[in-house]
């Protein structure tokens, strides 16, 4: 091990590496709930050709290696179930290109999201990407490779199909390029060529290290302003949401429930973003979707609510700082959740397993859901505070929330970015020939099985 | 382990906020920048000492470098979004206190202590140095009428830097007619970072020493040279009763708004460092900048970082002494002089001795000294009278 090391330090600056027990351990688990699990080594490469020795040097020795952004998956995608070299790639944070005329950016793959938010706000204030509701440490790629959602997933789908290119260093240590990036200096596409990145989307760093990104970017405008629709039947939720996005007039719809405090038990409440460039363009936006929900006001089944101008605010923060504080709502430090990507229409039986689950186990909930595109499926999440120094209470919770992957797989979802556990799932009950060609596929492309193993992992 | 936060630590979620400035520019938290492991950011060093405090890990030397490396900036506080946010830096220093109990520090902080103990300032240098700058300048007796107490502490006693600051205060006091006097040898350390870095005890003492003196003095009104002595005496000692405990920069403002103090044109672009200890800690930012922006011909070019945004220099928690952050590019004074020279201003502008010494430094190893240059803002006052 000792030779690894110092393989390491001739790679990258020895400050940068270490094998220290402080490290090892911290770098060994994640906020979530999964077993923790400590690497050998834990090194902080600066540019591509680091990662690629890195990788060559695991490659030889068949030592696993693990990717890793902000770490703030919850699901445990980036414990080194098997030790190995954990690769933290929070060094590699620049903006290397922004073409406003293309509406394209290239970064590198350590780029915190908090960090191009306040780039773009700086440089290029008439351009945004889609902030996800992560803690601003999150990295951009990390929230990409795991399909993640932000806000401008209602209008243009995961952030994974904003993606126009990448570098990746694959797991042999060939650095490839992926999209027009591959043919030309511009990364503005990953059309008309064979869509490679879907060999590195989704698949939680187990097929190689993305190393570079090219993301399309999308006009930022002046204003932005939040209406909150609020419902007692889930049953409505769906229909809310067709309406809603027939007019393809807002930014941003998610949902909420949550039974404390008490005024907001048994309200299922429909966040609805609008943007505009005058107040004009804002107030007609606003009118064309209290038109489309006038029938649900009409029946007093559903209404607008009234908001102080800090909920408002809490609201409209990107990233939101209000789902991180939902892990101190018990004062536990902890909160996981299982965030199923379900059919719109699923929304009350996802709602009604979720309050199953949460009263069979004695747990309170907090959800959160995202409509993905103009209501082709959304995100609807499941999500538990825990108390990190109560075993008890975090057995419970592990136990919920194995319930609520079970749940989503029912219901006909597919749990989003899943931990091991919820993987397994997955893959049992995968068409089999789907199941064999991602195996094939893993094979060619990491013949030695060193990236993240025990993801997507058959046994 | 017995950690007085047992209970309370495990609430953090390691999410990462502490490390930012509040618009996201940049990493503002001094440690996390020097070092760049999630396990010397805030959340790291707290998940580390929970799990000290649990056996899941053993004590190390490592482990108390990372313990000891923060420089109590309170960042972490300004941006942690929880509702435990105000309790952080109290957690790290519980953690200090179980070290410093057991003996399990770092030796450069056993030292910084150490010399605190027996000689009252943290270089263990000779007491009856410390008045060396102050020729010239009256003790506070209980005989004169003095108005304040100037107290100098120890970096503005025995470096450099502070002397020339400790200087120009007593010039302008003086210029302005302002009655006061010093402790000279008999002063002693403030224990503002023997607190921070956990030597309750020892702080304890140093208070009541320095309680004492004063009331045997029948002080009525402190004035002190450093935002780490206000902070301690201002915030921590307890006991001072009617004594008023102010920061130069405060007495300066009014002084030179209630007086109509004539100051000549400098012409000259500038920039201000905001101090921990006077900004986060007491929300002073207004009484500097009144000053600053005062004397004419003086353009204040603010940096990206400031106000409650400020990006430490990485000295406070007696890291000006014992400097866990330093030797290395990405030191925060470092970092902090770089930023300060890419506002376009000619000059840094500090109102904290400490601060002064670390950025001083800095602008030095990073080749700076033709382009940037570094003053207190006393210095800037006096020169600016003097001009006059």
């Amino acid at each position: 091990m000792q030779s690894i090391y110092k393989s390491l330090t001739k790679i990258v600056d020895e400050e940068f590496v270490s094998n220290q027990k402080e490290e090892l351990y911290i770098y060994s688990q994640d906020p979530g709930m999964m077993e923790p699990h400590e690497p050998d080594f834990v090194v902080m490469p600066k540019t591509t050709e680091e990662v690629q020795e890195i990788v060559k040097l695991a490659n030889k020795e068949k030592i696993p290696i693990v990717p890793v952004g902000g770490s703030l998956s919850l699901s445990g995608l980036v414990i080194p179930h098997q030790g190995g070299i954990v690769v933290d790639l929070r060094r590699m944070d620049q903006v290397l290109e922004v073409n406003e005329e293309s509406r394209y950016i290239v970064f590198e793959a350590g780029l915190t999201t908090g960090k191009l938010k306040a780039y773009l706000e700086k440089y290029h204030p008439l351009l945004r990407f889609s902030i996800p509701d992560a803690p601003p440490s999150a990295t951009v790629v990390g929230n990409i490779v795991i399909h993640g959602q932000g806000r401008l997933t209602q209008q243009y789908g995961f952030n994974s199909d904003m993606v126009t290119g990448m570098e990746v260093v694959l797991p042999t240590g060939e650095v490839c390029k992926i999209g027009s990036g591959s043919v030309s200096p511009y990364w503005f596409s990953l059309a008309p060529l064979p869509d490679l990145a879907g060999l590195f989307l989704g698949w939680f760093g187990t097929t190689g290290i993305i190393t570079k990104m090219g993301l399309k970017l999308y006009p930022k405008k002046k204003l932005r302003d939040i209406e909150v629709f609020a419902v007692e039947d889930p049953n409505l939720v769906p229909d809310v949401i067709q309406r809603v996005t027939h007019t393809e007039m807002s930014e941003d719809i998610f949902t909420g429930a949550q039974p404390y405090p008490p005024v907001f038990k048994d309200i299922i409440m429909i966040g609805i973003l609008l943007t505009g460039d005058s107040k004009e363009e804002l107030e007609f936006k606003r009118n064309m979707i209290w038109d489309a929900l006038q029938c649900h006001i009409d029946s007093k089944e559903g209404g607008f609510m009234m908001m102080t101008p800090d909920v408002k605010q809490d609201l409209l923060e990107m990233p939101t700082s209000s789902t991180t504080r939902f892990a101190d709502v018990k004062k536990g430090g902890g909160f996981e959740y299982c965030g199923p990507i379900i059919p719109v229409e699923k929304f009350p039986e996802a709602f009604t397993r979720l309050l199953e689950i949460t009263k069979k186990y004695g747990i309170t909930f907090g959800n959160a859901g995202r409509v993905i595109g103009r209501s082709h499926s959304m995100m609807f999440s499941f999500g538990y505070p825990f108390n990190r120094a109560d075993p008890e209470n975090i057995e419970r919770t592990k136990n919920a929330l194995h319930d609520t992957n079970v749940a989503s797989l029912d219901i006909g979802g597919v749990p989003w970015k899943p931990e091991v556990p919820a993987q397994k799932m997955i893959m049992e009950k995968m068409d089999k020939s789907t199941l064999e060609l991602m195996q094939r596929i893993k094979k060619v492309l990491d013949p030695n099985g060193i990236m993240n193993p025990g993801n997507w992992e058959v046994e | 382990m017995m950690y007085d936060y047992a209970d309370q630590i495990h609430r953090c979620f390691k999410c990462g906020y502490c490390k930012f400035s509040n618009n996201y520019t940049d990493f503002n938290c001094p440690s996390y920048n020097r070092f760049r492991f999630e396990s010397y950011s805030t959340g790291g060093r707290l998940w580390l000492i929970w799990a000290w405090s649990k056996g899941e890990i053993e004590w190390s030397e490592h482990l108390a470098n990372i313990v000891f490396s923060c420089a109590a900036c309170r960042n972490c506080v300004e941006q942690c979004p929880m509702r435990f946010n105000e309790d952080i830096v109290d957690w790290i220093i519980g953690a200090r206190s179980d070290m410093v109990e057991k003996g399990l520090i770092p030796a450069s902080v056993g030292e910084f202590l150490d010399n605190i103990h027996k000689y009252g300032n943290p270089w263990g240098m000779p007491r009856n140095e410390r008045d060396i700058w102050a020729e010239g300048i009256n003790r506070y007796t209980i005989d004169d009428d003095n108005e304040y107490l100037f107290y100098v502490g120890c970096v503005g006693s025995y470096e450099k830097q502070g002397q020339q600051m400790a200087k120009s205060v007593a010039d302008f006091l003086r210029t302005t007619g302002v009655s006061f006097g010093i402790l000279g040898s008999d002063e002693d350390c403030d224990g503002n970072e023997v607190l921070f870095t956990g030597e309750k005890g020892l702080f304890r003492e140093l208070a009541d020493k320095n309680i004492e003196k004063f009331k045997e003095l029948n002080v009525k009104k402190i004035i002190t040279l450093s935002p780490h002595a206000y902070n301690s005496m201002k915030n921590k000692y307890g006991g001072l009763g009617e004594i008023k405990v102010y920061h130069y920069t405060q007495v300066f403002s009014e002084i030179i708004n209630s007086n109509n103090i004539e100051l000549s044109d400098l012409n000259i672009k500038v920039t201000y460092h905001d101090p921990c200890f006077l900004g986060r800690y007491n929300s002073i930012y207004e009484p500097p900048r009144e000053i600053i922006k005062g004397i004419p011909g003086v353009e204040l070019i603010e940096m990206e970082r400031t106000r409650e945004n400020s990006f430490c220099c990485g000295g406070g928690s007696g890291n000006f002494v014992f400097d866990l952050l330093g030797r290395s590019s990405n030191s925060p004074s470092r970092i902090r002089v770089r930023e300060a020279y890419e506002t376009g201003a000619e000059l840094l502008i500090v109102s904290c001795p400490s601060c002064y010494c670390m950025l001083e430094e800095a602008i030095k190893t990073e080749g700076l000294e033709e382009k940037l240059m570094i003053k207190d803002i006393s210095e800037l006052v006096i020169e600016s009278i003097k001009n006059k």
